[in-house]
């Protein structure tokens, strides 16, 4: 059994927290660099201001966008590690609380939904999966997710028979419907299969993956394309505007499912595709 | 490009048609869903505001905490049809313009067009940029709200594009 080292590990998401904020990941910003160069019109005019800002964001250490979001993670623990005397959930909760606090986020998470709605101050707390691998190391990775984006995220509990050309249909549904509230280009991450919650997982899981990470299964890596290109077409655009691109990548994760079901659910997040990624 | 001096003339609401693109520059009021609530409980009341909208802008929006040295963190909008159910009787309380992120749905182009206001497109997510054009930054109402409060900014070449004119040209539709 190999031992966590707690102090690095919270060093490490503390980091990467703080990164993830005010710095794009290089696959999502040359994206928007490269549809801003191909775009016109005021498509052209968004995606220039977008570029801009994550200079202006760089330079000034200020975080590209007010809303830093709620902090969502995946915590894989592989097998053969032990994580004698660390309580994780109180070293990420801390990482999270620091990081917002020393990065000056906003700080953007009530403690109940509903009854009261009041600021935790801290922004925790984050969501948190735990998951077991095999190996030995620990991985943390996920999102800084902002609400502009995920209030327009849905779970569609499809009929079995209604199959693949209903799939893209919600898809295209969810984001004509969403339009410019999201802050496209979006990346939209797709689960596919499990129970509802479970398709929700996996639609986070999926937004975990770059760009250019290419699905391994034919099938899924066909209907990324398909919708990713059907999307494209909607004519929403940058900022909603019309014109140019609407989506910067589809991904899907999927998983076996019962005989009277067919979960889909679609996360969509915003061109301000904030990821962590830790490894131990 | 146009510039505009805030507030808005009557003049300057009539010649912004939509997809202009412009800079503001000038005093904006800050508020998001929370003050919109509050202010549309008061008119409602008969209740006097803590602000004068009469004439003003309104910025959808909710920094996040100013550096050190700093004037305002990042700024950017929020999205506006959150605020959808209270813009008219906001407008009809005298407020001229509003500037947010995405579509806006229910009464409120119609209402753009009876008060001839105008609705602006500020750049989603773009909030360390939007940083850089504020001068100064104030709350002056509801500070226990912390971000939602309404806050006072005065803004120097601040850009937008005009989503719905007051004729009701709609960039969205």
């Amino acid at each position: 059994m190999r031992k966590i080292d707690g102090e690095l590990l919270y060093k490490k998401l503390y980091d990467s927290i703080l990164e993830s904020g005010v710095i794009l990941p290089k696959d999502v910003s040359s994206e928007i660099i490269k549809q801003r160069d191909i775009g016109k019109g005021l498509s052209k005019t968004v995606l220039s201001k977008i570029v801009e800002n994550l200079e202006c964001a760089k330079n000034s250490c200020t975080p590209m966008c007010q809303d830093t979001g709620m902090v969502l993670l995946f915590v894989e623990i592989g097998r053969k590690i032990s994580l004698e005397n660390i309580d994780l959930d109180k070293l990420i909760n801390k990482a999270v609380e620091d990081a917002y606090r020393d990065g000056y986020f906003r700080k953007s998470v009530v403690s109940d939904p509903l009854n009261g709605r009041e600021n935790s101050k801290n922004n925790l707390p984050a969501v948190i999966y735990y998951d077991f691998i095999e190996g030995d190391k620990l991985k943390i990775s996920g999102v800084l997710k902002g609400f502009g984006s995920e209030n327009c995220s849905k779970v569609f509990m499809l009929k079995p028979t209604e199959g693949r050309e209903k799939v893209i249909d919600v898809v295209l549904e969810t984001i004509k419907s969403a339009g410019g509230s999201p802050c496209p280009p979006t990346v939209l991450g797709i689960g596919i299969g499990g129970t509802m919650d479970y398709a929700a997982k996996l639609s986070k899981k999926a937004l975990l993956r770059e760009l250019n990470d290419e699905n391994p299964n034919p099938y899924y890596k066909e209907l990324e394309d398909e919708i990713l290109e059907k999307v494209n077409s909607l004519n929403i655009g940058p900022g909603g505007l019309g014109g140019g691109v609407t989506s910067l990548g589809v991904k899907i994760e999927h998983y076996p499912t019962h005989i009277a079901g067919l979960p889909v659910a679609i996360s969509v997040n915003c061109w301000a595709d904030r990821k962590v990624k830790v490894e131990i | 490009m146009k510039k505009i001096e805030l507030p808005l003339t009557l003049d300057d609401i009539r010649n912004l048609n939509m997809g202009d693109e412009v800079l503001l520059s000038g005093e904006i009021l800050v508020g998001r869903d929370q003050a919109h609530k509050r202010l549309c409980d008061l008119l409602e009341n008969n209740q006097e505001l803590p602000v004068s909208l009469n004439g003003q802008v309104i910025y959808y929006m909710g920094p996040s905490p100013a550096g050190e040295g700093r004037v305002i963190g990042a700024c950017g909008p929020t999205t506006s049809s959150r605020m959808d159910a209270f813009a008219p009787k906001l407008l009809n309380a005298g407020l001229k313009g509003m500037i947010g992120k995405g579509p806006r749905y229910g009464e409120v182009v119609p209402s753009i067009i009876k008060n001839e206001a105008v609705y602006f497109y500020s750049f989603g997510g773009c909030g360390a940029l939007y940083a850089e054009k504020v001068i100064s930054n104030q709350v002056v109402a509801f500070e226990e709200l912390g971000p939602e409060a309404i806050r006072k900014l005065v803004v120097k070449d601040f850009p937008v594009i005009v989503a719905i004119d007051s004729k009701g040209n709609n960039i969205y539709s």
